[in-house]
């Protein structure tokens, strides 16, 4: 199965990955590679298997409502690029995204 | 040199009775590494003046007559993924060099509590994910028993280190064979234990659902001692198991008559290397000869198990991996442009942020991380989530089943835990595809969350390490951990030392 | 500018049709996922750990209370609660959202299939409401930027990461920008009976977006059948109070009308617009849409287990729900024989206000006349001095006794009045103030005497009232009450007709 440059390119941006031309390439020829690898998977008939995404069958974990202590805000800062000693500091945002 | 030679088991009691002080072991090893780790490279952070005042405290606790920990003195080595608030936590990844985590992984802490010391952290291939180790920005792992070959990974750091007898015993974590492989290519002994037996808080996560914690050490007798220590319930993950932790350095001694073990003939397939398989089936007769029943049982999807994992695990890994961004820990790419955005036309980023996130990520990352990235991304993407992600989780049922059917036959399933013994650095690093084929037969194990076990069964004639691996059903260690060293104490394969200088 | 909405004299040639979409935060001590604090307020970055700041190798825990809030939510909602229910990840970059991916629910929302309706209590509308799902996630942190600073750089605070939210969703149901805040009205008002919520829009802990799009009838043409068109629906953000949502819905479909008119584009034919709303300037604007902003890659969040609900907890949260304002309404109007609207009024303020009616109902013994005080007095009052019921300086026993004293006819409820003004402000003791104001009851002797005096002074209303004319007295009273202002006007009136009869 292979992959285009441009499905490449897009999958770089939704992975926000910067890639060069020759990464392009280079991707491009080993992703498709491995996709057509793991494609096998088509010819098995999986029609009576449920999806398993976890192996526990454990269900029901829950934490009491109950405070604990927080990081000192210098703690929480101490291995950020920018902070201004109360904030992380990062280019530019366009509008708040708030929980969409 | 005696003293690196003891057991886990045998230096806490030497310890422990004053025969050995901590400080004496925590030099001994930290002088072993001084001396040896600038041709392994198993370590990438040493930190001797905490070690040794640890052991110190140790030390004057016992004079003291202070209770001390079940561990007290013993000098452990912890993969670089979990996490370390006095050391830093890098994953071997430029994108967290330096990073200090503001607290401890819960195995970590749970070591300190045991009154363990912990020497330092190990080299893995970056964020876990490899079966060479070369994938470490900061430099490949050479294999002790010979340095220009790769000692396996992810956690080859610390199959090395206790190889080389660097440290008495090792932690390191298996998401896809990433403790038994290296355990195998480098003649130790890995327990990868049932998931979520051991807490994951403070691992730094690869496949969240296929990752788990475990020991690494000479014998089976001592990740049985560090088992006992790590191992419990966490309200912290809640994905840890509840159940009792057994005594399990209690539960080794019953001899394996009756025991049935699992034998897949599809194993001994081609791929398989000879010498390996010579010491596999060599293995099978000295189980039998131990009482022990051989029976050959069928896992039929098991040959889809790479390619199952290899969607199971990037897809996880693309999710877990996003948080390294660039704003608020971790590398952060410095402004002005050096890359363009292969998405667009004319290279434009839609914005300084986006053109931020872009590169830091960009720079950060190893080319197998961002391979990895880009395949779960697209493998979760609208218009191939039900062909590639979901395709994936039904077959990771019908793996699961296969074991569950296997075991209502056989207490375990044993078998090689890798095609070939340890490769020269560089062999595989041009073809990603060909590195994946090393985790076929340990991906099984995760992908259905029950434990396995590696240990050393022979040697090639070059002198390479050949492993044996056991599979068991969820919270089968007791059992795991009993057959190996039932083993071990009928055969001396785990008491062989690679040619190092003393 | 698009025209001003069509008054209800003329009809529109249209109907709107509105969908929303709700997030409140629950009211629980500690966040979703881990144990900081989610008080309002704090300076940035006080209430964070590994766990919120998504830091490497971090993993949440559920909050028993979050789920138990999310469950008396929904069930209030009239959802259908899912016995099996997991979370998903939903991943996308952005600064406030420090793991990459926001923990929502994608496939098994723990609740669908709801209503809540909205009733005017004068009558203009009645509007049932489906809710299509309510889901629990996790909020952002809050990402600021300040053009003016220069620096180009926008701060992040992740207090507010991980706080839990639910997320309502109703079906596009509602049929005006009116029906739009009366329906939020209600369901802030139901969240916050039932302890779910604080919805208080000013800190964040209700938020609203809206869905809108025009159905317009058009006639059969060219041989065709008649038929309804759609607008695009239209999605607005950042509103920030309810009356900025009805403002906005208004704006947005006269500008749809006007884009319909001169466009005539339907509904399918171009992507989903975002529209931001521009408070100040009474607009909605286009928002910037993020490329492959809806390639979220959702998949089961394997950090945690999912969750089971047995009928049994289902029945155990029913009953530990309280009273909805809905039932309290019609309680309210049947046991104090009260109007559906003053019912409505009363509810409307909060669970503390109707007790305090209550009490003061049951002290005066007539829900009618307490609820008359209640609106005419009371609320007048306190809306004007802003607060709660709970600070409220004058008692629900002080209004007791002046009502008790006026049924009594000490005075009369003018004077009343006067007396509930002065306790107010004062702070004095009914009592006290009844007698500081020289208020006492007039004797009947007084007043036959005061009656006397008066009509001796208005020989021409005398012979009015003997022509036939009786209203004619009312012009005593006034006259009355100037010379003593306890006079009860009822009895002037008698008294002096007694006496002009008997002249």
């Amino acid at each position: 199965m292979a992959l285009s440059r441009q499905d490449v390119a897009k999958v770089g941006l939704l992975a926000r990955l910067a890639l060069s031309d020759a990464d392009l390439d280079r991707m491009t020829g080993e992703l498709s590679k491995i996709v057509g690898f793991v494609s096998q998977l088509e010819e098995l008939d999986t029609a009576q298997a449920a999806p398993l995404a976890h192996p526990l069958d454990t269900q029901n974990v829950f934490r009491a409502d109950e405070p604990k202590p927080s990081l000192t805000t210098e703690q929480a800062l101490q291995s950020t690029p920018r902070h201004d000693g109360s904030c992380f500091l990062v280019p530019a945002v366009l509008g708040e995204s708030g929980a969409a | 040199m005696q003293l690196l030679e003891l057991s886990a088991v045998d230096l806490v009691t030497a310890i422990r009775r004053g025969e050995v002080s901590a400080v004496q072991a925590a030099e001994a090893f930290l002088d072993r590494i001084t001396k040896l780790d600038g041709s392994i490279n198993a370590f990438l952070h040493v930190d001797r003046t905490a070690a040794l005042a640890r052991a110190a405290d140790v030390d004057k606790r016992r004079r003291e007559g202070k209770p001390l920990g079940p561990l007290a003195g013993l000098p452990v080595a912890v993969k670089d993924a979990l996490c370390t608030s006095d050391q830093p936590t890098t994953c071997a990844s430029k994108m967290l060099a330096g990073y200090r985590p503001p607290y401890d992984a819960h195995v970590v802490a749970r070591l300190r509590q045991a009154d363990a010391v912990l020497v330092g952290k190990t080299n893995m291939d970056e964020f876990a994910m490899g079966g060479s180790n070369e994938n470490s920005a900061f430099g490949a792992v050479h294999n002790p028993w010979d340095l220009a070959r790769a000692p396996g990974g992810s956690s080859g750091g610390s199959a090395a280190c206790v190889a080389a007898d660097m440290a008495p015993v090792a932690i390191g974590s298996d998401t896809g064979g990433s403790i038994r492989q290296p355990a195998g290519l480098c003649g130790i002994t890995g327990l990868k234990p049932t998931y979520g037996r051991i807490s994951r808080r403070g691992l730094v996560a690869f496949a969240s659902s296929l990752d788990q914690i475990g020991p690494m050490a000479r014998s089976a007798a001592d990740c049985a001692l560090v088992m006992e220590t790590i191992a419990g319930h966490d309200p912290g993950d809640a994905t840890s198991l509840a159940d009792d932790v057994p005594r399990y350095t209690d539960l080794l001694e019953k001899p394996l008559t009756g025991l049935r073990i699992g034998r897949v003939p599809e194993h001994f397939g081609p791929g398989l290397d000879p010498e390996v398989a010579h010491g596999v089936e060599e293995a099978f007769a000295a189980f039998k000869a131990a009482g022990a029943t051989i029976h050959d049982v069928e896992l039929p999807h098991a040959k889809y198990g790479i390619a199952t994992y290899y969607l199971v695990a990037p897809c996880e890994a693309s999710s877990n991996l996003a948080r390294y961004d660039g704003a608020h820990y971790g590398h952060r790419a410095e402004s002005g442009s050096g890359h363009r955005s292969a998405a667009k036309a004319g290279g434009e980023f839609e914005s300084p942020l986006v053109e931020m996130y872009c590169r830091s990520r960009a720079e950060g990352f190893g080319p197998e991380v961002k391979r990895r990235i880009m395949l779960g991304t697209y493998a979760l993407s609208a218009g191939y989530y039900e062909a590639f992600y979901a395709k994936a989780l039904r077959v990771r049922r019908l793996i699961r089943q296969d074991y569950l059917d296997a075991f209502a036959k056989v207490d375990l399933i044993g078998g090689p835990v890798s095609p070939t013994p340890a490769f020269p650095l560089g062999e595989k690093t041009s073809d990603p595809l060909a590195m994946y084929l090393v985790d076929m037969y340990t991906v099984g194990t995760n992908l259905a969350g029950i434990g396995g076990i590696s240990f050393p069964c022979g040697f090639t004639k070059g002198g390479l390490p050949i492993g044996f691996q056991l599979q068991g059903p969820a919270l089968s260690e007791p059992l795991l951990l009993r057959a190996a060293d039932r083993y071990q104490q009928l055969t001396d394969w785990h008491s062989k030392r690679p040619p190092l200088p003393a | 500018m698009p025209k001003q909405p069509a008054t209800a004299a003329t009809p529109e040639p249209f109907t709107t049709v509105i969908g929303l979409e709700v997030h409140v935060q629950l009211l629980t001590q500690t966040k979703l996922f881990c144990g900081c604090s989610t008080t309002f307020g704090r300076p940035p970055n006080t209430q964070v750990c590994p766990t919120c700041l998504g830091l490497p190798g971090s993993l949440p825990v559920m909050n028993r209370r979050a789920f138990d809030l999310a469950v008396r939510a929904a069930l209030a909602l009239e959802c259908r609660i899912t016995p099996f229910t997991k979370w998903d990840r939903k991943n996308y970059f952005y600064p406030d959202l420090p793991k990459g991916y926001q923990i929502s629910q994608y496939d098994l929302p723990f609740s669908s299939d709801g209503h809540l309706e909205v009733v005017d209590p004068k009558g203009a509308f009645s509007r049932r409401v489906g809710i299509i799902r309510v889901h629990l996630e996790e909020d952002a942190g809050k990402s600021m930027h300040d053009e003016g600073a220069g620096t180009g750089d926008s701060r992040i605070d992740l207090n507010r990461a991980g706080t839990p939210l639910c997320e309502i969703v109703s079906q596009p149901d509602l049929r005006s920008p009116q029906e739009a805040r009366a329906w939020l009205n209600e369901l802030k008002l139901l969240l916050v009976y039932l302890g779910v919520s604080d919805c208080n829009m000013q800190e964040g802990s209700l938020r609203v977006d809206a869905n809108v799009n025009l159905h317009i009838p058009l006639p059969a043409e060219g041989g065709g059948d008649a038929r309804v068109a759609k607008t695009p629906i239209v999605e607005i953000k950042n509103m920030n109070s309810f009356r900025s949502v009805e403002r906005a819905l208004t704006y947005e479909a006269a500008r749809q009308w006007e884009e319909w008119q001169a466009t005539k584009v339907e509904m399918g034919t171009i992507p989903k617009q975002t529209r931001g709303w521009d408070d100040p300037a009474g607009v909605t604007r286009p928002q910037r849409q993020k490329e492959e902003s809806s390639d979220y890659r959702y998949f089961p969040e394997p950090d945690l287990v999912p969750v089971t609900v047995t009928e049994a907890e289902i029945a155990a949260a029913r009953g530990a729900m309280g009273v909805p304002p809905t039932a309290l309404r019609a309680a309210l109007a049947e046991k104090w024989k009260i109007s559906a609207y003053d019912a409505d009024v009363l509810v409307n303020q909060g669970r503390e206000l109707v007790s305090w009616y209550e009490d003061l109902a049951t002290r005066v013994g007539e829900g009618k006349v307490a609820s008359n005080w209640m609106q005419q007095d009371v609320l007048r009052t306190l809306n004007e001095r802003g607060g709660t019921i709970a600070e409220f300086p004058v008692t629900a026993e002080q209004v007791a006794d002046i009502i008790g004293r006026v049924q009594r006819g000490e005075f009369d409820t003018s004077r009343g009045r006067e007396i509930f003004a002065e306790v107010l402000a004062s702070g004095k003791a009914v009592a006290d103030v009844v007698a500081s104001m020289g208020i006492a009851a007039v004797s009947d002797d007084d007043l036959v005497a005061l009656c006397k005096e008066l009509l001796a002074a208005n020989p021409k209303i005398v012979a009015d009232v003997k022509g036939g004319k009786e209203q004619a007295a009312a012009g005593l009273i006034g006259q009355a009450k100037k010379k003593n202002p306890n006079a009860n006007p009822g009895k002037v009136r008698q008294t002096c007709l007694d006496l002009i009869k008997g002249m």
